[in-house]
């Protein structure tokens, strides 16, 4: 194992960066982030420092700020997999107004393409313009508690195949054993769904479903919260009963504190930077030590918000990455080939295997 | 005066869950894994063919009540494949069937506006619609659409989806700087569409792609399929692969564009075509006849026979006679999920030939599924196969063929280094690629 004994570390891709005027900074590439070749560089720079795994911000509506425009997450995430090979790929899917028979076949997929390190980022559709762009129901039902649902529709679709379905028996002629694929035959108050899957079960059984605190709280793998103190995280912790709890930070990471500080003002004149999570701006061995502190605190690992790509990606890949390194705190290479794998879970178990 | 030739359009056919799949061959690789895909996707690119083509899946097939377990079962999402095969090809176009029932118009462009981006313009959408409650199980909307909603339905969501693919100009990303503005204009991707299908207002999230739209395909042999095909679509799909039946099919589309103000090079007609190659014409039709037997096993003789009777057959041996009672007449509820139980439409009169047809030339159930179920297009030698492919073009049979290989994935190989070359030397297909759009290998306009 090469992992070292620090937290884990993921980065939050959006855009030009998490800060609204990020885009109008002399070296953003804003009309670029319509391309693949600006997604495929972000990805290969955070999987050159061996990071955990990146996330793709999505909403289903236009942005109100930043840059004014976005494309399919699952797609950017599905079109840099095959280019890459160790990180794993984590887009963000609003579960509102989508279906999870396609959203489940398409994260199987992703796992499928990147060869076992697609997950998912659960969310739930907090703007009326989203309800509006599909005009199928109004405003403001239970979508916490929809979310759930979703999230183990999902999950069962995911081992609707068993592994070993596919036989391909030649002397009876059959390619699957049908008695190993299983209708799902979910109802809830939002949904039903019968099932199988069409998709056979991804390379990592279930691919990795994350969230932030408070939504599908208990289904998924991995947690989103926002301390702003260190006195925040233990009943932080304590609250998501043994799943894995990446804290988010926003990050400003330069030379000296004084110029990460002074880069932040200078962006705060141009646009308001509206954030729930802690916005740090330092040196990456401050953040270093922060982190440090807080992964000892009990937070499993950290998504890292970059204010201004590619610049603060590289603020985490050249800076911090190696003073973690240099504690005996982060892996020196990948050791796992999944996203499970990294994240040291386990390939689930499927639950239609008597 | 000659008449110019014609330049063909190829495209490749990832073979999915049907019973020409050959599973059980020695060089049938998986259907799933990426690297199949992968595979397929290159090859079709190495031989410079115009595009991809991904079917799509909502429901696994039954059949008795089971689920259908002797085909190929299973399948990818169909974007998240096409964006990945965009990262390990650079000119291929990347077609994917996406059903106008279960999904929304705004979904839907976002995904197509998105892949067009992400593979710089390679992006083309087969528009389907699905019309039983049995795929409707696995969504939200659950339910049914009577045919006459299901075109209805699908014109509206097609020529919705092109309101917001048209709702950003192509100079509508300013990103200045230094003035903070980002959009030309406010109301870039605005919006707005009410009809008795959609009722959506608001601001697209994606700028305008580099095809404008995506290629639009759409199959269906209906009038009101050719109707809908010959006034929206880019190209269509069909079943018609023969001299006599495809000249009528294509003078009959063609003849449909004037009335919508369009020329006959806007609608490009491509039926799925299968092939056997051979080092000569007799070995081809050795292999064929080999690949026939693979195709139809002696349990998928029996269940095959069963949609037809509509009846559990299952007491039958496939090497014994036809059964000697005729089939059940009513709706057909042995089998679901497979759009080929409405083509028996009057099952009796099907039947009654078909035991005229074994009687007469002593065959057993399988050997007479073998040969009425048949649809082997191209067999023969790399100089017949490209000789005939190009005789059907130039004789306005058809534009060019989707190519439907009978082994995952390895089965278009032989075709690209055998007879591509020969239709290379004729001069009616591309050494090169001349353009990086899909709309460019199809000598199609820019939607604008």
């Amino acid at each position: 194992m090469t992992r070292g004994t620090g937290p884990r570390l993921a980065v939050a891709l959006d855009g030009a960066g998490w800060h609204p005027a990020a885009w109008r900074t002399e070296e953003a590439r804003p009309a670029e982030v319509f391309g693949a070749a600006y997604w495929l560089d972000l990805v290969r720079e955070a999987e050159a420092a061996t990071l955990d795994f990146v996330t793709f911000r999505d909403s289903l509506a236009l942005p109100a700020d930043g840059v004014r425009g976005r494309l399919d997450a699952v797609l950017v995430a599905a079109r840099v997999a095959p280019l890459t090979s160790g990180i794993g790929l984590v887009p963000e899917i609003v579960v509102t107004h989508t279906e999870p028979f396609h959203l489940s076949k398409a994260i199987a997929t992703l796992d499928y393409v990147s060869t076992g390190r697609g997950g998912v980022q659960v969310s739930v559709s907090g703007s009326a313009d989203e309800y509006r762009n599909f005009g199928r129901r109004s405003f403001g039902a239970d979508v916490e508690g929809e979310a759930a649902d979703y999230v183990e529709v999902l999950r069962r679709l995911w081992d609707s195949w068993e592994d070993d379905a596919e036989i391909r028996d030649v002397a009876t002629g059959r390619f699957v054993d049908r008695e190993k694929l299983h209708y799902i035959d979910f109802e809830g108050r939002f949904f039903s769904v019968r099932g199988p899957s069409i998709t056979p079960r991804p390379p990592q059984g279930q691919p990795l479903v994350t969230a932030s605190s408070g939504v599908a709280d208990s289904s998924v793998d991995v947690v989103y919260v926002t301390p702003q103190s260190r006195g925040e995280i233990g009943p932080l912790v304590e609250a998501q009963h043994g799943r894995q709890v990446f804290a988010d930070l926003v990050v400003f990471l330069d030379s000296s504190s004084a110029r990460a500080a002074e880069r932040r003002a200078e962006l705060d004149s141009l646009a308001l930077l509206e954030s729930d999570a802690l916005v740090f701006a330092g040196t990456a061995e401050e953040l270093a030590e922060l982190l440090l502190a807080w992964h000892v605190a009990g937070l499993d690992g950290f998504r890292l918000r970059p204010a201004v790509l590619p610049h603060d990606l590289r603020g985490i890949t050249r800076g911090l990455v190696p003073e973690l390194r240099a504690r005996g705190a982060f892996r020196t290479s990948y050791e796992a080939t999944t996203l499970r794998g990294l994240l040291g879970l386990d390939r689930p178990a499927n639950r239609y295997v008597a | 005066m000659t008449k110019p030739l014609k330049q063909i359009h190829l495209a490749a056919h990832f073979p999915g869950v049907n019973n020409t799949t050959v599973w059980s061959d020695p060089e049938a690789g998986s259907h799933i894994e990426f690297s199949s895909f992968v595979k397929l996707a290159q090859t079709a690119e190495r031989a410079k063919f115009d595009f991809f083509f991904l079917a799509e899946g909502l429901r696994l097939r039954e059949q008795g009540g089971l689920i259908y377990d002797l085909d190929v079962v299973g399948r990818p999402d169909t974007f998240t494949v096409l964006a990945a095969l965009a990262g390990v090809t650079s000119r291929l176009g990347l077609a994917g069937t996406i059903n106008s029932t279960f999904n929304e118009p705004f979904e839907v462009a976002r995904q197509f506006a998105s892949l067009d981006h992400l593979s710089d313009g390679r992006a083309a959408w087969n528009v389907v619609t699905s019309w039983d409650a049995f795929t409707g199980e696995n969504f939200r909307r659950g339910g049914f659409l009577p045919q006459d909603q299901r075109y209805s339905r699908a014109e509206t969501f097609m020529r919705t989806a092109w309101e917001l693919f048209d709702s950003w100009r192509a100079d509508d990303v300013l990103a200045d700087k230094a003035s903070g503005e980002f959009l030309r204009r406010v109301d870039a991707g605005a919006f707005a569409h009410h009809d008795g299908h959609f009722d959506i207002a608001g601001q697209f999230p994606v700028p305008r792609s580099p095809q404008g739209r995506p290629v639009i395909i759409q199959a269906g042999d209906s009038d009101e399929g050719r109707e809908f095909a010959a006034a929206t679509a880019d190209a269509i799909f069909t079943r018609h692969g023969t001299l006599e039946a495809g000249q009528a099919f294509y003078s009959d589309v063609k003849g449909r564009l004037a009335k919508y103000g369009r020329e006959g090079h806007q609608l490009i007609v491509l039926p799925a075509a299968t092939f056997v190659l051979g080092d000569t014409d007799a070995d081809a039709h050795e292999r064929a006849a080999v690949v026939r037997r693979q195709q139809v096993s002696g349990a998928t003789a029996i269940r095959s026979l069963e949609q037809l009777w509509n009846a559990d057959l299952s007491g039958f041996d496939p090497d014994g006679p036809l059964p000697a009672f005729d089939p059940v007449v009513g709706e057909n509820t042995i089998s679901r999920g497979r759009a080929s139980d409405r083509m028996h439409r009057d099952p009796v009169a099907t039947a009654r030939k078909w035991r005229e047809l074994a009687e007469a030339k002593s065959l057993s159930i399988r050997e007479l599924i073998i040969e009425v179920t048949g649809r082997q297009n191209f067999i023969g030698s790399a100089e017949t196969v490209a000789g005939r492919i190009n005789e059907l073009v130039q004789a306005d049979a058809s534009d060019g063929f989707i190519l439907v290989p009978h082994v995952t994935p390895g089965g278009l190989d032989e075709f690209a280094d055998k007879v591509v070359p020969l239709l290379q030397e004729r001069g009616v297909f591309r050494s090169e690629y001349g353009g990086a759009t899909l709309r460019d290998h199809l000598g199609l306009d820019v939607a604008v």
